[in-house]
């Protein structure tokens, strides 16, 4: 043993090291490749050997020829070998080789989890250290979820050299494990303040990182930041910092305000060029999200702008060149981005802009070109491109070239070719670019003039007969092969001559230059493109020479085509060899009916009949799917999981969010059936995409939708001009257009002041101003040709969606989390522990697809948080103007109603306090702490800021008071005015009775809000059971008698009804009321008026426009013994609670005779069960969802329960709207939802009387209420 | 974030690439050519700074280089990086370098790319910037050579007790 060590080690000696491979390769500059594949061998050798020196000498030597380009992965198990030795000198070598080779798919990574946990809590820090470092070069989703617990750990690990570390591999874990973002975030923000300013770097670092890609997700963070800005002074981090508010400024104007001073300050003392740039670069973004819409600070902006000019014009004679050309570069970075908010006031350095694109320094010749993008006008549009041009001669690289040429192509096509005034010149210039050698976008070129000619008709004549030369000097683009590129303008020169080809002056040359030979050397596609195109040229020609009594010409032209079409047949591209063949035939036939004088040219041309529309690029996109198909449904049920996993739910009842809790089917008749298909029906005839079932609704389609009732941008024209030497392809025509054009825009200009000379009456004083400065207005240039841009075509009822351009697979998009929610208790990260097998199948989709289930509502919901409290805010406005009113009012009514004034102010009162009491919701905390930090207050200094904390944190509550009170004490005040109206008009005979019941209501109504703001549940089942009590319960209906009087009886089923059930989800709060109204007496009952007094928490929805008390009309009117139904729209704020609503239905009944006002009060009686909605849940999502942790438990015994268990689950599901996930014997699970998505599980076992029900919901409060509901339903029975 | 650095003289020889995404070799090798061909044509005394370059970038991303005798120092960065500061990180790169090797030059890279490798690491990890400060970079490296050379003669006595 103690032998083979030695040899091994004396081996070593010999052996190569990394410094003898490098001097051997220069040694071997001859046959360097060759003396590589032997070093290898010897590598392979080498890592076959014990020792692990050996190895590691081995892999170090495979790291450098891994740069040299060759392929080292072979040895990944070797590289993991290396990496576990205990030894930091070979760890450290095979951690570099692994963070150089490694990637995703290399399988060997998982085997690497252990060995990179061990060495992540090895005493030794450089251990961490280098494991740390080579995992941000190759961790996977595996790793991270592995791994993320542990490297959270070392956040706050006692070495800072592994804290920072730690923290900035953090961003990597996030980017592949989404999930640990929100645990891990907390100690991340804390990072931002650790003692070390490495750390604190790292941590900045980090925070930047995501903020740049989600900035609305950190803005609550501003204020640390803002601290950090002005107490940091490392260079690095305050850059950091500082473009970070650059990216949360447009977010939040009263950000920039404050971020002004201590950035002037900056500018002022900073020596570092980097820290100052950034800093004007924040400024620059600040003053642009300031003056949006504040004309007053766009004079800021021009004076940016013209600090900008002085760091592109003038060079410091003491900095090196290329300091001074950075600058300049950086200057005209800083330009486009005013450009793309304020494009005037760059546009007046047009020619700095111009100067710079003659710059000897290509990168800020392309800055510049960028910048020209937003300068063009009509008016310069033509001299610019020339200028252009010019330089497309000149630049030598192809690089910049092709630059250039897209560049022109843009400019130009911009906003549907807003600044084209003559199209001919544009065709001219496209035709020159032809010439351009060996560039990439023969394809752009080609695009460009098929869009032209599709979409401008008025050019279509000029440019059948651009493109007629272009096909018949081919010879000149295919002639080498550098111009491979280029001959893709070819297909667009046939096509356009072959679609188009009515307008062609000597179509037959045309269709021999296409049938040329030479073609067959041309790109499959293309020449596929010439034979179709051959043949639409066939027919015209056809066309033109039947006038003809001599018929050989005729002949001729089919004697062309026979004899050159089977060159085609025989083409090895599959699409050129069917369309030649099929046309050659076609040709074939056509012959012999000329032979017998059959006029046919007619029957050819119908071949090709029919115009062509241009179609917008993302139109199939937007498409909008058909009502009522689901694209994620599945069309055949999947066949069923196996049995053991059927068994699990059982086993254990613990939690987890179902994730294929489907959208319910919703039951539809037969008419709404029809209706959809009818609407279906119009959808598919106005959409281009379906493939219509008859030829008559195509034509329809061609002349419906066709090219006249495509929306035309009309561009007015004068004189129409010729250049007047047809110049062949190669020669600069576009020159001359642009001289014509100046000279009929004089001409234009002369005949304008003509005319303004004999309209005196004008005011002239603008225009007298343009004539003498020279340039004229963007109006006063009109287009040479009379244009129309057709425009794209869209499918109707197109989809509006902005979000085209983002990239479905970024991996930002799932770091896009809210930060702001307090964590749940779920979320944490995965400790290590042994997993099933079957966990580790799947566990990144499975991930992800948790996650976004999860995310979803929570995103809604801060969302709709944070709306409520706007709109609280305008309550709150609305409510002082009220209570003023009410004021007056009260004065007024005093003497009358001096009772009901006062029981008014202590239910307000006790309203403050219990809310004060309630915990503010930590989101509006948070957003009312950064509202308060933004408001105008000076400057918190450092003391200041915690105070100032507390402060915002106290007038979170105390704001939700002050609106809270408003929808409260108004419909105390309907009330009095109500009776009031009511006394003095019929029943002035009851006055008094009314008044003792004004009183009962309004202590009840006192108790009430007692009972609704006190969390006492001991209260609360008392009520209940009184309540419960009246209702007698006719066997399974969920009718139960409202109120009832001589006249009407009122039955309420307080759940929601089928149709319902989608709005409910939606919005998340409301509940719909189903009442019968039943007419008890003989007399007609009509104008019901169905009215309830709102409670903070509960509102009737009424029509828009109708005040906060008043009544609805109920929709119908009542003869004798009818009865009918009628349905309100509840809103909730919350559901945790059951509710209770007073109400008054008032009517007339109206006799043979008489008529007399009647009214009926009731008590609506909102359980916490008609919160639920029953949903369908498959047992591996209830599965899921129990074990998912999140959710509390309670649990109910209910005695002496006389009945079978399917009937009692029967009842559950019928009274408490629960669905049966899995039955088995006298056990089941059961599952609702609450429209505010809150999961209830129940688990019911029932043995002999007693029945056992455990549930489970992460609502507690919810829960209890409704196993209190369970209870009282089978106390009944 | 910086996605890639690389070191190559004045011949477009590699002397060293660090990649933080993944690429295949063949593509990393085409990679270093056509950046070399990119910056090798430009001016002494034009800008640091270099757009384009199909094969790695796109338009959020820049070339960021400095030049040193005989070596090219080009770093590509997407839009998070301040233009300005990373010419600062390359300058102090190289500073590091010139202590770690007493006056570096390009033979140091050459023979010794493992330890610009680990250099480097003390400055950037997974494309993010680690630390800017020379001497924190500096003491690092040192302690974690001064660990190695303990193991190596430690090695050493293993083997010929």
């Amino acid at each position: 043993m103690a032998l083979k060590i030695v040899k091994g080690s004396i081996d070593r000696m010999f052996d190569k090291n990394l410094q003898d491979l490098v001097r051997g390769i220069r040694n071997h500059k001859e046959d360097e490749a060759k003396y590589i594949s032997t070093c290898i061998d010897e590598i392979k050798q080498e890592l076959k050997q014990d020792n692990i020196a050996v190895k590691a000498n081995a892999v170090c030597k495979l790291t450098y020829l891994q740069m040299l380009g060759y392929d080292v992965s072979w040895a990944a198990f070797n590289i993991v070998e290396v990496m576990s030795s205990s030894k930091f000198t070979y760890k450290r070598i095979g951690y570099l080789a692994a963070s150089q080779c490694f990637h995703e798919s290399t399988d060997v990574i998982m085997l690497t989890t252990n060995q990179i946990r061990k060495d992540l809590s090895s005493p030794n820090q450089y251990d961490t250290g280098v494991a740390l470092t080579g995992l941000s070069c190759f961790v996977t989703p595996d790793l991270a979820r592995d791994l993320a617990n542990d490297i959270m750990t070392l956040m706050s690990h006692t070495k800072p050299y592994i804290r920072k570390k730690a923290v900035l591999i953090m961003y990597k874990v996030f980017l592949k494990y989404p999930e640990s973002l929100r645990p891990a975030f907390p100690r991340l923000k804390e990072k931002l303040e650790d003692p070390d300013p490495g750390v604190q770097s790292a941590a900045v670092n980090v925070i930047c990182e995501l903020a740049r890609r989600n900035p609305k997700n950190y803005l609550s963070l501003a204020p640390l930041f803002f601290k950090l800005m002005t107490s940091s002074t490392n260079n690095w981090v305050l850059i950091k910092i500082i473009k970070l508010f650059g990216a949360l400024t447009p977010l939040e104007p009263r950000l920039g305000k404050k971020l002004i001073e201590p950035l002037t300050n900056l500018i002022h003392s900073t020596s570092a060029m980097s820290l100052l740039y950034e800093c004007v670069n924040t400024v620059i973004a600040v003053l642009i999200s300031l003056s949006s819409g504040m004309p007053n600070h766009s004079a800021s902006i021009q004076l940016c702008v013209q600090k900008l000019r002085i760091l592109i014009e003038d060079s410091d004679q003491n900095c090196e060149p290329s300091v001074n050309a950075c600058m300049k570069y950086l200057g005209l970075l800083a330009m486009s981005k005013i450009l793309k908010t304020h494009p005037k006031s760059v546009q007046s350095h047009k020619d700095l802009i111009l100067q710079c694109l003659d710059d000897k320094d290509e990168s800020i010749r392309l800055r510049a070109l960028d910048l020209l993008y937003g300068m063009v006008s009509k008016k310069n549009l033509m001299e610019i491109v020339k200028k252009l041009m010019l330089h497309v001669d000149k630049a030598e690289g192809t690089t910049y070239r092709d630059e250039l040429l897209t560049k022109i192509i843009d400019i130009c096509s911009q906003s549907n070719y807003q600044y084209i005034t003559n199209f001919e010149w544009y065709i001219s210039i496209l035709v020159e670019l032809t010439r351009l050698e060996g560039t990439r976008h023969g394809h752009l070129i080609a695009s460009q003039m098929l869009d032209v000619a599709i979409r401008v008709k008025a050019i279509r004549v000029f440019a059948v007969a651009q493109m007629a030369t272009l096909l018949d000097n081919a010879h000149l683009l295919t002639g080498n092969v550098q111009r491979k590129g280029i001959c893709e303008v070819l297909y667009a020169a046939a096509w356009i001559c072959g679609e188009f080809s009515e307008h062609l002056d000597n179509p037959t040359q045309t269709l021999e230059a296409m049938l040329r030979p030479k073609v067959a050397t041309l790109p499959g596609h293309i020449q596929a493109v010439y034979v179709q195109n051959a043949a639409k040229l066939f027919a015209t020609v056809l066309k033109s020479q039947e006038g003809n009594t001599d018929s050989t010409a005729a002949q001729e032209t089919s004697q062309l085509m026979i004899d050159r079409l089977p060159l085609f047949v025989q083409s090895a591209n599959l699409e050129v060899q069917e369309r030649a063949s099929c046309i050659l035939q076609l040709v074939k036939y056509i012959q012999k009916l000329q032979q017998k004088d059959v006029e046919i040219a007619e029957e050819v041309i119908a071949l090709f009949a029919g115009e062509l529309n241009p179609v917008a690029p993302k139109a199939q996109k937007k498409v909008p799917v058909p009502e009522g198909l689901d694209l994620d449904a599945w069309i055949n049920e999947p066949p069923s999981e196996s049995e053991s996993e059927d068994e699990q739910p059982r086993a254990i009842f613990a939690k987890e969010e179902p994730k294929h809790s489907r959208p319910r089917h919703t039951e539809v008749d037969e008419k709404e059936l029809a209706k959809r298909r009818e609407a279906r029906k119009q959808e598919q005839a106005n959409n281009p995409f379906y493939i219509k079932s008859s030829p008559s609704s195509q034509k329809v389609y061609q002349e419906a939708p066709g090219v006249e009732h495509i929306p035309v941008v009309q561009i007015d024209l004068s004189v129409p001009l010729k250049v007047p030497v047809f110049c062949p392809t190669g020669l600069p025509m576009s020159d001359q257009y642009v001289k014509l054009e100046e000279e009929r825009r004089q001409k234009d200009r002369a005949d304008k002041k003509k005319k303004e000379k004999k309209k005196r009456k004008e005011k002239r004083s603008g225009r007298g101003k343009r004539h003498d400065s020279g340039p004229e207005s963007e109006e006063d240039i009109t287009p040479a040709h009379m244009v129309d841009i057709v425009t794209e075509e869209m499918p109707e009822n197109a989809l509006p969606s902005d979000d085209d351009d983002k990239d479905p697979n970024d991996p930002h998009k799932a770091l896009d989390i809210d930060l702001d929610k307090p964590l749940a208790d779920s979320e944490k990260l995965p400790v290590r522990s042994h997993r099933a097998a079957e966990v580790l199948k799947s566990p990144a989709q499975d991930g992800d697809a948790e996650s976004a289930a999860s995310q979803e509502p929570k995103k809604k919901s801060s969302k709709e948080k944070r709306e409520k409290k706007k709109d609280k805010d305008r309550d709150r406005k609305k409510s002082k103007e009220d209570k003023k009113k009410k004021k007056k009012h009260k004065h007024e009514e005093k003497g009358e109603d001096l009772l009901g004034g006062q029981a008014e102010e202590p239910v307000v009162q006790s309203e403050a306090t219990s809310e004060v009491a309630a915990p503010p919701t930590s989101t509006t905390a948070e957003v009312s702490d950064l509202d308060f930090w933004l408001s105008n207050a000076p400057v918190p200094s450092n003391t200041q800021e915690a105070a100032t904390v507390v402060a915002a944190a106290e007038a979170a509550p105390t704001s939700e008071v002050a609106s809270g009170t408003a929808p409260d004490s108004e419909p105390d005040e309907p009330k009095d005015t109500e009776t009031e109206e009511t006394k003095s008009s019929k029943h002035k005979k009851k006055k008094q009775k009314k008044e003792k019941e004004e009183k009962e209501k309004k202590k009840k109504k006192k108790h009430h809000h007692h009972h609704h703001h006190s969390d006492g549940g001991g209260e609360e089942s008392v009520q209940n059971g009184t309540v419960e009590e009246e209702e007698p319960l006719p066997p399974m209906s969920n009718y139960c008698l409202l109120a009832e009087n001589s006249y009407i009886k009122m039955m309420m089923e307080d759940a929601d009804k089928v149709n319902d059930i989608q709005g409910n989800l939606q919005d998340g709060s409301q509940v719909v009321v189903s009442v019968i109204f039943e007419n008890k007496c003989d007399s007609f009952l009509k104008s019901m008026e169905f009215n309830v007094l709102d409670s903070l928490n509960s509102k009737l929805q009424r029509p828009e426009g109708s005040g906060p008390h008043d009544g609805l009309t109920v929709p119908f009117q009542l003869p004798p013994g009818v009865s009918n139904e009628a349905r309100f729209v509840f809103t909730m704020q919350s559901i945790i609670t059951p509710q209770k609503l007073k109400g008054t239905l008032t009517f007339i009944v109206k006799n043979e005779d008489s008529s007399t006002h009647e009214k009926l009060d009731f008590k609506l009686h909102f359980t916490c069960t008609s919160y639920l909605i029953s949903t369908p849940c498959y047992s591996d999502a209830f599965a899921k969802l129990l074990e998912s942790g999140d959710l509390k438990c309670s649990s109910v015994k209910l005695e002496g329960v006389v009945m079978p268990f399917h009937h009692l689950l029967a009842r559950i599901c019928f009274r408490h709207h629960f669905s049966v996930v899995e039955r088995i014997d006298s056990c089941a699970s059961m599952y609702s939802r609450s429209i505010q998505d809150h999961h209830v599980c129940l688990l019911v076992k029932t043995s002999g009387q007693t029945v056992s029900i455990d549930a489970k919901c992460d609502e507690p409060t919810l829960l209890g209420n409704v196993l209190d509901e369970i209870k009282q339903t089978f106390s009944q029975c | 974030m910086i996605k890639a650095i690389l070191i190559f003289n004045n011949h477009g020889k590699p002397r060293l690439s660090k990649f933080y995404e993944h690429y295949n070799e063949d593509t990393e090798q085409q990679i270093i050519r056509e950046t070399f061909h990119l910056v090798s044509k430009r001016d002494e005394n034009v800008c640091n700074f270099l757009e384009g370059g199909m094969l790695i970038g796109g338009s959020d991303y820049k070339l960021i280089y400095r030049h040193y005798a005989t070596l090219y120092f080009v770093f590509c960065v997407d839009s998070s990086e301040s233009e300005l500061g990373i010419l600062d990180l390359i300058q102090v790169f190289v500073e590091t370098l010139d202590k770690c090797f007493e006056n570096v030059c390009e033979l140091d890279l050459i023979f010794h790319v493992d330890k610009v490798h680990n250099i480097l690491a003390e400055m950037v990890m997974g494309g993010m910037v680690l630390e800017t400060n020379m001497n924190e970079i500096i003491t690092q490296v040192d302690a974690q050579n001064k660990m190695e050379k303990s193991e190596v003669s430690l090695t050493l006595f293993d083997i010929y007790s």
